[in-house]
């Protein structure tokens, strides 16, 4: 199989979104994005674990069982996991503390495993790598966008600062609760599948 | 290279994965158990900040802003059947690790809050004012919710019985349901409430649906929607240690004082 290398980190982001197009990783979508502040340390997450299994796969590509393989696949990943909740855990404590579990759900989030299976088993490395930081920025590109319109529309601030004052505090803007819930991340990310297949069209699935 | 197929090969492959993935996941486990332990003793008193009202939820301070809001509040280790203030060192005091030991804890009498043993001692924090009087208390609490046990503190006014705040620290309730109880919305209510009625029972209860305000409804707070067996948890656990197992004789004593 030969891909070039500027696809492989570029294909993701528009052309082959996890998110948009295989519609994967939403669960983490949905619970993460309520601030932009937890999203970014969440991308950041998936980015070096998606990166780093990534790399590990393909390396050892040529030794794994293939009747093991999945497993093998299943205990890189949970362990790179497990590295970044404690690295989390000890310089970043509030934010971990508020990504409780979903930082630990990474392992079940189905675009690392989907990649290390779909890209890492067949690639050289290098390749692997960009694949990974690739498909990592297009789950970031969805995500952030998430989060700022519901950190915007939910509690009238970006990254913690606000910008449109709220009626509570004494500003004028009334906060548009359902934002703040999941469903609001649905809607959102529903827009967003639908903007990029007008752009693209040849994403549309065919009516079978 | 060696048959990939092969069943020895096979299981030479797993047990070398297994050997360098435990390696590389407790290495990085104890070389960072330092950082963890103390972020999350300064997490705690965070928490204490937040139940007497010194941290807003939200907000976020450092280590030296931490100690200079603590200046006003004393950590006090007291023995739980007389109440009497004990001396100890406070900062490597550990309740849980305590209620563990067979030597320095008793079982618990049947409790709703399902708490197995109590410790011959606790930790908890008095707030002063400039005069050195009595202003705030923070207790301890613990008991179990649906996934597991919930910790966290509750601050009552020197009167002892009007509540001042709830925090919790360290939980597994669902997150957007049990975890609610770590929603400001939700602690805000609780302030004005009050813990006993006028006959020194343990009144404060979290009810089902929407209580009034803390003067209609002094001894009632919200539930929380979708989780009904973590706010009878917090129902539960207020009771035990209020009650007579728990901070009642140090209750009794701060009374007695204060008359």
């Amino acid at each position: 199989m030969a891909v070039k290398k500027s696809e492989a980190a570029l294909d993701p982001l528009f052309n082959n979104n996890p998110i948009a197009l295989q519609v994967l990783g939403i669960c983490s979508a949905l619970a993460v994005t309520t601030k932009m502040e937890t999203s970014v340390v969440m991308c950041a997450a998936v980015i070096g674990v998606l990166t780093l299994s990534n790399l590990t796969i393909s390396l050892l590509r040529h030794q794994i069982p293939n009747s093991i393989r999945i497993i093998v696949q299943l205990t890189v990943i949970a362990s790179l996991v497990i590295v970044t909740d404690q690295i989390l855990k000890a310089y970043v404590f509030e934010i971990s503390k508020q990504l409780s579990v979903f930082v630990g759900l990474i392992i079940t989030n189905c675009i690392i495993m989907g990649r290390a299976e779909a890209f890492a088993m067949q690639n050289p490395p290098s390749l692997a790598i960009l694949d990974g930081i690739g498909n990592g920025i297009g789950y970031s590109a969805i995500l952030m966008v998430t989060a700022f319109l519901r950190e915007l529309f939910g509690s009238g601030k970006l990254y913690g600062y606000t910008v449109l004052p709220t009626v509570s505090e004494g500003g004028w803007y009334l906060p548009n609760g359902l934002m703040l819930l999941s469903p609001a991340a649905f809607f959102i990310i529903g827009g967003l599948i639908w903007a990029l297949r007008v752009y693209k069209p040849a994403q549309v699935e065919m009516d079978g | 290279m060696a048959n990939r197929q092969a069943t020895g090969y096979t299981l030479l492959f797993a047990t070398a994965i297994c050997i360098v993935c435990g390696i590389l996941v407790s290495s990085f486990a104890v070389s960072l158990e330092d950082l963890q332990d103390e972020n999350i003793a300064l997490d705690k008193q965070k928490r204490v900040l937040e139940a007497v009202g010194l941290l807003q939820p939200g907000e976020s301070i450092d280590e030296a802003q931490v100690a200079e809001r603590f200046e006003p509040i004393e950590p006090v280790l007291i023995e739980l059947s007389s109440g009497e203030p004990v001396d100890g060192d406070t900062a490597t005091f550990d309740q849980q690790r305590r209620a563990r030991d067979p030597t320095t804890s008793a079982e618990a009498p049947d409790n709703l809050a399902r708490v197995k043993r109590v410790p011959d001692r606790a930790l908890l924090y008095e707030m002063r004012g400039d005069g050195g009087e009595l202003e705030m208390i923070v207790l301890p609490i613990e008991g179990l919710g649906l996934w597991g046990t919930l910790y966290g503190f509750l601050a009552l006014d020197a009167d002892t019985t009007t509540v001042r705040g709830i925090t919790y620290y360290q939980h597994k309730e669902t997150p957007g349901l049990g975890g609610e109880v770590d929603n400001p919305t939700w602690k805000d209510k609780w302030p004005g409430r009050r813990a006993f009625d006028d006959e020194g029972e343990v009144r404060l209860a979290v009810i089902k649906g929407f209580a009034p305000s803390a003067e209609e409804a002094p001894y009632r707070v919200d539930g929380l929607a979708g989780a009904t067996i973590t706010s009878n948890g917090v129902t539960n656990m207020l009771e035990f240690w209020l009650g007579e197992n728990g901070f009642e004789p140090y209750l009794n004593r701060i009374r007695a004082e204060a008359n």
